[in-house]
């Protein structure tokens, strides 16, 4: 028994993963004990998520295997995953909105026949003494529809507890919650291992590591870098472990001199996401917006460029006031945005990288309404040389090129429209680090010819190796204004996570 | 971060290398319907000389001409992504109004005007559900199709209302040889393959399909377009209902009565993407003409309607399993 | 216990279905007798078998366009087996047997539809518009375009729409209902019910959590062509004759309107058999009311599209109420 006890309850061996010929993961060996709480540290990109993601069945990996006490196990598929008591908790529960609680709870168990009856009031029974074993009043026999985030983590959560789970990945759980339900998440956490379960606890949160886990892991660019029990780490260890290597100083070019006001924003509001936001930026100057992922970032910048217009507060670009209830009218004004997710808001898949690039400029291409074809082409050539797009063709898909390519495809039609506001939303999530490097400098150089750069970034030393001054959001609001001199990845953090919090971190 | 990392991802992994420009002209969904148009004028030109003739081949087209010059505009809505199934039922109701407009003593080219207006009106009730209130069109026009149809039929009653004898006859006019309605669809499918190939219009009919929600960040006045081509169906589908009316004489509230079916089966057999973002009018062009060449083919040689009825479900339902089938192997 | 959530939307019928009664029986008292209840009553049946198999057709985000010709070919095969059974088979078969007949010949024309449909990955709408005229075109080929008599339905299954087991209200009508009631228990107490909700409320994750999408699919859309079936030989009982180009012609949008004003969400995973039959039961009463208030039955058709845009309507405004917390969800 006690030989049990030690034995690890999983044990990675040789974990890799490719993804379209990309290597995220890189020949990982983890060990995971009974009743411990473990962190996955790292920055984004660096194959926390992708490891848990192996785990749970989401992912098979390219090479490697996984035990599970012991015995090596094919986890082919996430209902695999459950059976074998590996339960993943996503940051976006996945949940049937139309169903119950209680159904979304049992949903997934195989048992009895397709037309057995329903057994609805043992499982409702079932439902309410799970909820009451983690302390979380939600009726169970209301729909989920509507029910909070926290609420549906804990209906994931109670759905581990009801297949019995010795393993439960939580994917950066805490982003979407309030100080409250952090803690409830925390004690239930906690609760949980004591049972003799183990925990997998994916944050970008240093105190909250500290608050709640035993060891930590810390992943970079795919290969996992250090294993060690919490105690064993300062913050500094861990950051310097994140980031590894020194990021290479960004070099502003010279002659770059920050001009007037480009864009000015005031007390911006929209009920529900974002609040009282002021702002300005000026001609050749970056700055950057941070703030954890669901602080209202990505709202502000859909409200700028009128995808999704607030509802208060006045805009000024280049010193007119402007209303933009629409992104056609705010080209018209010369913004531009770089959106967050390439594939749904970027790029047209099918069409060719030609017709991606001349998108936002239609009056170029087709002066009278026609497409002026060698116009056109001549257009996206030099983009492409510009950019150094890497392609076979101008007329194959831009679904066919590698995210980098297809990014810088995106940034080249913005380039066309001369924008005199760039807003750029995590323009380097998902990029090979080689392409960033050149991101970085593309970025140095728009501003440098004088260009005003809203950047927003979750990669604190993106933010810090390129900006001028640092906004940080926090739960809608703007919390901190840091200057170049003074930023640094903790007084961004600091601003980032609500105030409340640091009673949990104590 | 080094040059040399750039390098080797710059080989390996930064594009597939483009296909080869024959692959993508040979393997379209076009190509199997020129390839079928053919096939039908080879077995018609079997069953019948007949076939062979011109002048029989531009006449027997004239039945067929009203539902294809609908067919082109709806192969556009359904390229932008949203679908139509409304038109056949606003060509009877705008072809009822003009007829019961004309029939109270309205003089004729207002009843005219009357009719297409009614049918712009059509089309614009489609465009508030769908693109005000955002409502799937596929739903809304299921909704609108029976409502206009069963307006036609308050109106018509049971009865057929008969239209001036000078009116009648659109399929009877000769222009250069060849009947007025054929001339319009062709003058017509000339003028829209132009928008849609080569206008920025047409350019970004294909970019919405693909993608709305990128179109609307790249500035794209998506909502204003799908508007345009609601409209342009409405009116397109009256005029084709008043023409129906010359041709056969009256007009009764089943005028048209299944066309949706035929409409969507041109621009399906046409290689029109269901899901939107691909098809062409030149496909539609060729699949019309392939139905007309068929529907004769199979009369000639006297198979009982029903039968063509099966073919043509038959026919809708292969051709979208082909075309998703091509696109699918086409796109990575 | 899921009934209660959508219970608002349901009272919201109820009311209306008194509040048109009262209209047209203020203006028309003979509306509000017993005969007329009766009226409505014979002129639900079809529909109200027809909408449960389109309901659980659109609970799982597809739709049904082809039930109207499944409900005349089946009419018509069973039809015809009761017209040649005499001169074919060499003998008269019992009455009930075009009962089974018709329900396979629904099942299986259903789940050619499922099949095209889930492993083709088409949409629903376009397979049933193909299968709508395929199986109206095979309706005509198989009876040779004649109509299939009313000396040759047989009395008894005649029977079933005039004589009545008890209260004067007659079998066909209990048979409605209790497909209403067998599809509630269908739908909220067997697993694979709960699986249908399941689909419909969120295709991407049912695999995720075991849910065989394919088989759950192709099965609603069986059950939906099996009910067409069985609403095909019930039409031979009701009027008497199979005709090939009348017969269901039109069945899909009465059953849809009927669908979508119960309540039925179009975007899937919402919809209660109790909000269909009473969509059901609204649009019985207002056919009933058109001759009494002396709107020619040409009109009918119209009502029903705007019916359908009206519930479209509802639908929306009732979704949109709490769709500033999804958008934040989802964001």
């Amino acid at each position: 028994m006690v030989e049990a006890a030690d034995m690890p309850v999983i044990s990675a061996r040789g974990i890799s993963k490719s993804f379209a010929g990309v290597e995220v993961l890189r020949d990982v060996d983890l060990d995971l004990g009974r009743g411990e709480i473990h962190a996955l540290l790292g920055e984004n990109g660096a194959g926390k998520s992708t490891f848990a993601k192996i785990l749970a069945g989401v992912y098979r990996p390219t090479r490697g295997t996984v035990a599970i006490n012991g015995s090596v196990a094919d986890i082919n598929s996430p209902i695999a995953a459950q059976k074998l008591g590996i339960t993943l908790i996503h940051q976006e529960p996945i949940s049937f909105p139309d169903l119950t609680v209680a159904e979304n709870l049992v949903l997934g168990r195989n048992q009895g026949s397709p037309l057995a009856r329903v057994p609805w009031a043992a499982m409702t029974r079932e439902a309410r003494q799970l909820m009451d074993l983690l302390g979380v009043k939600i009726d169970v026999t209301r729909a989920m529809r509507g029910l909070s985030i926290a609420d549906q983590q804990m209906v994931e959560i109670a759905r581990a507890l009801a297949s019995d789970s010795r393993l439960i990945v939580m994917d950066e759980p805490t982003a979407p919650l309030t100080p409250k339900e952090v803690e409830t998440l925390f004690g239930i956490a906690r609760r949980l291992r004591d049972e003799g379960r183990t925990i997998v606890f994916i944050s970008h949160r240093l105190e909250e590591v500290r608050a709640l886990c035993d060891r930590v892991t810390i992943f970079r660019d795919g290969n996992r870098v250090a294993t060690d029990s919490i105690g064993n780490l300062s913050d500094a260890d861990i950051i310097r472990l994140m980031i590894g290597r020194p990021l290479r100083e960004y070099m502003k070019k010279h002659g770059t001199t920050i001009g007037e006001v480009a864009l000015k924003v005031e007390h911006l509001s929209k009920p529900g996401f974002f609040s009282d936001i002021s702002f300005e930026v000026r001609k050749g100057e970056i700055v950057g917006l941070g703030g954890l992922v669901g602080a209202g970032r990505t709202d502000v910048a859909r409200a700028l460029f009128g995808v999704a217009p607030a509802s208060g507060g006045s805009i000024t670009v280049n010193g007119k006031a402007v209303v933009v209830s629409d992104p056609s009218q705010a080209i018209g004004l010369g913004l531009a945005f770089v959106p967050e997710d390439r594939a749904v808001a970027g790029i047209f898949r099918t069409l060719s990288v030609e017709q991606n690039i001349t998108a936002a400029v239609p009056g170029k291409i087709a002066p009278g309404g026609l497409i002026q074809r060698l116009v056109e082409k001549t257009l996206a050539q030099d983009s492409v040389r510009k950019l150094r797009i890497r392609l076979a063709s101008l007329r194959q898909p831009i679904g066919e090129l590698s995210g980098g390519n297809q990014q810088k495809s995106i940034l080249a039609r913005w380039l066309l429209t001369d924008p005199s506001v760039l807003i750029l939303d995590e323009p380097t999530r998902g990029i090979d680090i080689g392409v960033k490097a050149e991101f970085y400098d593309m970025i140095g150089e728009l501003a440098a010819s004088g260009r005003a750069i809203l950047l927003i970034s979750s990669e604190l030393p993106e933010l810090l190796a390129l900006c001028d001054r640092v906004l940080v959001m926090s739960e809608g609001r703007i919390t901190a204004d840091i200057a170049r001199a003074e930023a640094t990845q903790e007084s961004i953090m600091q601003a980032a996570v609500p105030r409340t919090r640091d009673a949990v971190a104590a | 971060m080094s040059a040399m990392d750039t390098e080797v991802t710059g080989t390996t992994q930064d594009s597939a290398p483009a296909r080869p420009r024959w692959q993508t002209l040979l393997i379209r969904p076009e190509t199997m319907t020129f390839i079928l148009l053919v096939l039908g004028v080879i077995a018609g030109g079997l069953l019948s000389p007949f076939f062979l003739d011109i002048n029989y081949i531009l006449s027997s087209f004239t039945l067929y001409a009203e539902f294809s010059i609908v067919a082109l505009v709806l192969t556009m809505v359904i390229i932008a992504g949203e679908i139509d199934l409304s038109p056949a039922a606003n060509m009877a109701l705008s072809a009822c109004i003009f007829a019961w407009m004309q029939q109270a003593g309205v003089p004729i080219p207002l009843a005219v005007l009357i009719g297409i207006g009614s049918g712009l009106l059509m089309g614009a009730l489609n465009a508030l559900f769908v693109i005000a209130l955002q409502l799937p069109s596929i739903i809304v026009t299921i909704g609108t199709l029976t409502l206009y149809r069963g307006l036609a039929q308050i109106i018509a009653g049971d009865k057929s209302i008969r239209v001036p004898e000078w009116f009648i006859g659109i399929d009877k006019i000769m222009v250069l040889g060849i009947p007025l309605p054929v001339l319009i669809f062709i003058v017509e499918a000339i003028v829209l393959a132009i928008v849609l190939g080569g206008s920025i219009f047409g350019r970004q009919i294909y970019q919405i399909g693909t993608n709305e929600i990128a179109a609307r960040h790249a500035g794209i006045r998506s909502r204003r377009i799908k508007l345009l081509l609601f409209l342009i169906t409405g009116g397109v589908a009256a005029i084709a209902g008043i023409m129906t009316a010359s041709r056969l004489g009256s007009v009764r509230y089943d005028l048209g009565l299944g066309g949706e079916l035929q409409m969507v089966l041109m621009a399906m057999l046409g290689g029109t993407y269901i899901f939107g973002g691909r098809g062409s009018i030149i496909g539609t062009l060729l699949a019309a003409w392939l139905l007309s060449i068929m529907t004769n083919a199979m009369n000639t040689a006297s198979w009982l309607p029903a039968t063509q009825f099966c073919l043509l479900g038959v026919l809708l339902i292969v051709s979208i399993i082909v075309t998703n089938f091509i696109y699918s192997r086409t796109q990575r | 216990m899921i009934g209660r959530l959508f219970l608002r939307r349901e009272a919201g019928i109820a009311v209306m279905i008194v509040l048109f009664c009262l209209a047209v029986g203020t203006v028309k008292p003979q509306f509000l007798t017993l005969d007329q209840l009766r009226i409505v009553l014979l002129l639900t049946p079809l529909i109200m078998i027809g909408a449960m198999g389109q309901m659980m057709v659109i609970v799982a985000r597809h739709v049904d366009l082809s039930i109207g010709s499944t409900l005349g070919l089946a009419a018509m095969i069973s039809g015809m087996l009761y017209r040649f059974d005499v001169s074919v088979l060499g003998y008269d078969v019992p009455w009930w047997t075009g009962i089974p007949l018709s329900i396979g010949v629904g099942a299986v024309l259903g789940l050619a539809n499922g099949v095209l449909i889930q492993l083709f990955r088409l949409p629903a709408i376009i397979v049933t518009l193909g299968t709508l005229s395929l199986y109206r075109g095979l309706t005509f080929i198989v009876s040779n375009a004649k109509q299939i008599d009313r000396q040759y339905i047989p009395t008894e299954l005649k029977a079933l729409s005039t004589t009545s087991p008890i209260l004067g209200i007659p079998w066909i009508i209990f048979i409605a209902f209790g497909i209403a009631v067998l599809t509630y228990l269908f739908l909220n107490h067997s697993r694979i019910g709960r699986q249908v909700y399941a689909i419909g409320s969120n295709p991407v994750a049912a695999p995720l959590r075991g849910i065989n999408v394919t088989s759950v699919t192709l099965l609603v859309f069986t059950l939906s062509g099996a009910l067409a079936g069985l609403a095909g030989v019930l039409y031979a009982s009701r009027w008497g004759f199979v005709n090939p180009s009348n017969t269901g012609t039109g069945f899909e949008f009465q059953v849809i309107a009927a669908v979508v004003i119960g309540g039925v969400s179009i975007n899937g995973g919402v919809g209660t058999v109790l909000g269909t039959v009473l969509g059901v039961l609204l649009l019985g009463c207002v056919a009933a009311a058109l001759p009494l208030l002396g709107i020619p039955g040409t009109s009918q058709a119209a009502i029903y599209g705007a019916v359908i845009l009206v519930a479209l309507l509802i639908d929306r405004t009732v979704r949109q109420r709490g769709i500033v917390g999804l958008r934040r969800a989802t964001a």
